[in-house]
């Protein structure tokens, strides 16, 4: 392959905020000065196509030093690491929050999604557009911090670059922060309700330790489960985690040890760990939380899954908008491998473990287990096909582990108390304790700590019932791509298996509540646009599918169906199944679930049918 | 000392039923490869025998027993035993509602076959109330991820938009892009390694294009013509058939497709020439031909202008000057 470049160049800041990424260029070969030996040698092949991987970081390094990525900027870092500009081109228009059009150095990302909605973002929005213009501010989807609604992530560009996620945002707190004056965006985000609880176990050290510290980690049973892991063996760790039943808690509950034990059964021995911390499910906050408070938890969690599966590489794919915790797990990351446990020899197992923390750009289609793959290796963060399944071929063609933060962060407490103490929780897959995400309509919001089995019902009483005591209209389980349920139906117990056998889902640990005031045809439409928003585009049946949702939610919300209200239905149907059914991924495969429950278990444009 | 000769490992062959019927084929086939060994059709808009199977249209799909969703028939393979359905009510709704989804989104009008594939599963593509105005030239380019420009209640969105004319041999007119990936794995890694093609942009904005949408000569392009040879809609184009289009003057019946070898190199690739009123309208390649796998370079595929230089021939020096 030529590398054919474009004829801008980059100017010093662009190629200052990329050497200071990947180190200064060696020779004229990579973009620097032209060296006398550079007329002698040849560069390319696979050292230079190795790189790639590169790709995203470099990209981001620009766009929080210049505020976007110009063709000069994007020439650079092309040839630097060996990438056909187009291809590059395709990666950075990928994601949401990099942008190849000129932005203004100070953007706030506006969360307008289904919880912030049912606490005024739509009305603060329409505000902001008055007030503060369309200048500086963008609508966002779910930002992870629907317990603190409505929230608010701002960016800003320049050599110290500024990332703050905010809640409890107002049109006016906006409007200053927009001005430079970012009081209104530094408050520490609350603590758990649950706090001081002794059954906490997940939760416990939340708010509890220092997050920075190594050592207080280690004062409340930190690198514990490390030292039984290191008893145990690999196979014993895996037959305890087999033994505990652990499911996973990322959305579609796998068995843990069935894909620790196919990964450790490959022939391949270059093996990754990958810790999924991309949480951009609408309503889901648990993650966040986690690796806020708890930063060490996940880092000793992902050791004792790379020596289970004989991996010696893991990965953290932290979603963009989680500066705060970004910060965390890097500082854990570090402590972590000062004090032994991390790195060439981890102290107690004496295999190598090393973790790299990658963070993404404004997607929530890459927290799709093999578009995580596409996405750390440098491609457009596009799902893969399978089979071939990540446990036989996943982060650069090798087998890998991929699994949710909770998921890890129970491996922990699985080690704790042995398998077969921590099944006697729960009942069939369904074991050993499960975080909630409570938001909407609700009194108390917040992660919640229950065991399996627990009722909605009490769940939702722990968190104060519906706030203002007002009467609850429906309960959106599992995130945008789970669905609603009545409020008759709330004594089901919360397992996998008892809402999977009532139609519906945990997902991703979601419960939003919606009281009768909110307008539910506005948020199913925003569900529509989020996931039109969010397609990857690949595949046809959610690349336009998402698109002929939303537009038939339109034209019901503006009072212009096309042969009324029941033909619009009966086309939803159609088009919910065949998203369903032929798309390539869950994301086009759970798009309908939110519009398909609405209209057959809330009844949603019935009454206008019958009309 | 015998000298060992290394054979050719004999590919087990699969038994499986389609259709109620069994179907053997080799192991490491498609359910594809067994529907046709079984003539069975199956239509396909995003797969090339020549080509990775990206699998992105879904046109393909199939219901296999024991799967929760349609699997892409193009792509996945046989396992023993595999119960396959290619007309259930299942897959006939999932190809319609494709069918319906292309059809009302981009001009299929120069994709062969679709016609007919439309009417077989009733599709009904106006359903979806009229198209929405096209966008501007440019227009679609420049949309950002995550943020989506949603038509006015009552119109569909659509990717029409106009032609981009930038060069002298062909078109790209991404009005009638279906988004099939093969031009740019023909591009990239599967034949050219240009690269000079991606897909840009996320989910209905996604778009095929060079690096900041630029024009084709700024681009990486090397004129190979190899996307035009893999596209399946018309979208990419040769410029004289784009202006015998234009003028109402194209007929497919009224060609003659002439084999001979490629006369530039000693590579010797195979040439097919589509002649119609004895002008070279366009240039193919057999995707089955050992050497080209279809795939040709700029001289193959654009140098014959010679052939039909009609002008006066040019005197050359010392003869008959008079
Ligand atoms: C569109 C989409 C987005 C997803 N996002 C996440 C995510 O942010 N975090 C997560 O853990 N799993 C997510 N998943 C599920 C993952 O694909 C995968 O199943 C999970 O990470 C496996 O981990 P577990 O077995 O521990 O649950 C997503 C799936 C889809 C289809
Ligand atoms: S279902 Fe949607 S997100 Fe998933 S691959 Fe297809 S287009 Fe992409
Ligand atoms: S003509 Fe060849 S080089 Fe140019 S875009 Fe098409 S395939 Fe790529
Ligand atoms: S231009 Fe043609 S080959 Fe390329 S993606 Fe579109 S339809 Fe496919
Ligand atoms: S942060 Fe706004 S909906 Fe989650
Ligand atoms: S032909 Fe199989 S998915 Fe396109």
């Amino acid at each position: 392959m030529d590398l054919h470049l474009l004829a801008a160049e980059p100017i010093a800041e662009e190629r200052d905020a990329i050497d200071r990424f990947l180190g200064s260029a060696a020779g004229g070969w990579t973009g620097g000065e032209r060296t006398s030996t550079d007329h002698h040698t040849a560069s390319g092949g696979h050292e230079a196509r190795d790189q790639r991987y590169l790709l995203l970081p470099a990209l981001r390094a620009l766009q929080a030093r210049i505020g976007w990525i110009s063709e000069g900027g994007l020439n650079y870092i092309c040839e630097r690491l060996t990438i056909p500009p187009a291809d590059a081109y395709g990666v950075a228009t990928f994601y949401a929050l990099l942008s190849t059009t000129p932005r203004p150095p100070r953007v706030v990302h506006v969360c307008d999604d289904i919880a912030c909605r049912t606490r005024g973002a739509d009305r603060l929005c329409d505000e902001l557009e008055k007030s503060a213009g369309q200048d500086g501010w963008l609508r966002s989807p779910c930002l992870g911090l629907c317990d603190q609604a409505p929230a608010a992530f701002l960016t800003e560009a320049g050599p110290e670059p500024v990332e703050l996620l905010f809640g409890g945002a107002t049109a006016a707190s906006i409007t200053s922060v927009l001005k430079g004056d970012y009081a209104p965006a530094k408050q520490p985000h609350p603590v758990l309700p649950q706090k001081g609880s002794q059954e906490l176990r997940l939760l416990r050290r939340i708010g509890v330790v220092d997050p920075s510290s190594f050592d207080d980690y280690r004062a409340h049973d930190g690198y514990e489960a490390l030292a039984k892991a290191a008893l145990l063996g690999p196979d014993g760790v895996r037959k305890e985690i087999t033994d505990a039943r652990l499911a996973g808690r990322g959305g579609a509950a796998f068995p843990t040890g069935r894909k620790w034990d196919a990964v450790s059964l490959q022939p391949e021995r270059e093996r990754y760990v990958i810790a999924n911390a991309d949480e951009s499910e609408p309503g889901t906050f648990k993650d966040r939380v986690l690796m806020e408070g708890d930063p060490f938890a996940l880092v000793e969690a992902m050791t004792i899954a790379g020596y289970a599966t004989g991996a010696e590489r893991g990965f953290i794919y932290l979603r963009g908008e989680y500066p705060l915790a970004r910060e965390r797990l890097q500082h854990a990351i570090d402590e972590a491998r000062r004090n032994g446990v991390l790195g060439e020899s981890v102290h107690g197992l004496g295999v190598r473990f090393d973790i790299e923390l990658r963070v993404g750009a404004g997607a929530y289609i890459c927290g799709e287990e093999t578009a995580i793959f596409n996405s750390i290796e440098g491609y457009r963060g596009e799902p893969r096909n399978k089979p071939p399944f990540p446990v036989e071929a996943g982060l650069f063609g090798k087998p890998t582990v991929v699994n949710n933060v909770e998921t890890l962060i129970n491996v922990l407490e699985v080690l704790h108390l042995g398998g077969a103490r921590y099944a006697e929780t729960g009942s069939g897959i369904s074991t050993g304790p499960r975080l909630f995400c409570l938001s909407g309509s609700v009194q108390r919001p917040g992660v919640y700590e229950v065991a399996h089995g627990t009722s909605l019902r009490d769940l939702i009483a722990l968190a104060g019932g519906v706030a203002g005591g007002r009467e609850l209209r429906a309960v959106l389980l599992g995130g945008a791509a789970g669905g609603f349920i009545r409020p008759d139906e709330i004594d089901m117990p919360l397992t996998f298996e008892a809402t999977r056998a009532a139609g519906s889902t945990l997902g991703s640990g979601v419960v939003m509540l919606f009281d009768d005031q909110v307008n539910l045809v506005d948020i199913l439409r925003r569900i529509a646009a989020f996931f039109r928003d969010e397609s990857c585009g690949q595949c046809v049946p959610c690349r336009v599918g998402t698109v002929r949702q939303e537009e038939a939610l339109h034209r019901i919300l503006a009072g212009k169906p096309i042969g009324g209200v029941a033909t619009e239905r009966a086309l939803l149907e159609e088009i919910g199944l065949a998203m369903k059914d032929a798309s390539i991924c869950g994301l086009g495969q759970t798009a309908y679930g939110a519009v398909e429950t609405a209209m057959k278990r809330l009844g949603l444009f019935e009454e206008a049918s019958a009309s | 000392m015998t000298a060992l000769i290394p054979i050719e490992p004999l590919r087990k062959s699969v038994e499986i039923s389609v259709d109620s019927r069994p179907v053997s084929v080799p192991e490491g086939s498609t359910i594809l490869d067994a529907c046709r060994r079984a003539d069975i059709e199956v239509p396909t808009l995003c797969y090339l025998d020549t080509l990775h199977p990206v699998n992105v249209c879904r046109v393909c799909v199939v219901e296999v027993e024991g799967s929760r969703v349609l699997v892409p028939s193009c792509s996945r393979k046989v396992e023993p035993g595999m119960v396959v359905k290619t007309d259930s009510e299942r897959v006939r709704h999932s190809r319609k509602m494709v069918l319906e989804f292309l059809a009302s989104s981009v001009d299929l009008s120069t994709t062969p076959e679709v016609a007919e594939w439309l009417a077989d599963y009733a599709a009904d593509p106006e359903r979806y109330g009229p198209p929405a105005p096209p966008s501007a030239a440019g227009e679609r380019d420049s949309h950002g991820p995550g943020h989506h420009h949603a038509v006015e209640p009552g119109f569909r969105a659509t990717v029409a938009q106009p032609v981009k004319l930038d060069n002298d041999l062909y078109i790209r007119d991404y009005g009638k892009c279906i988004l099939c990936y093969k031009c740019v794995e023909a591009c990239g890694k599967d034949a050219q390694n240009t690269f000079a093609l991606t897909v840009a942009g996320r989910g209905f904005d996604a778009r095929i294009s060079t690096e900041f949408a630029v024009l084709l000569p700024d681009s990486a392009c090397v004129y190979c013509g190899n996307c035009i040879g893999e596209c399946p809609t018309g979208a990419w184009m040769f410029k004289t058939e784009f202006d015998r289009r234009a003028a109402g003057t194209w007929d497919e019946s009224a060609q003659e497709v002439t084999t001979t070898i490629c006369p530039y190199c000693g590579v010797g690739c195979s040439l097919e020439l589509h002649v119609q009123d004895n002008e070279i309208v366009k240039v193919t390649s057999p995707l089955d031909h050992s050497i080209t796998s279809g795939h040709l370079c700029i001289k193959g595929r654009f140098g014959w202008k010679f052939v039909q230089n009609r002008g006066p021939v040019r005197q050359s020096e010392g003869v008959d000057r008079g």
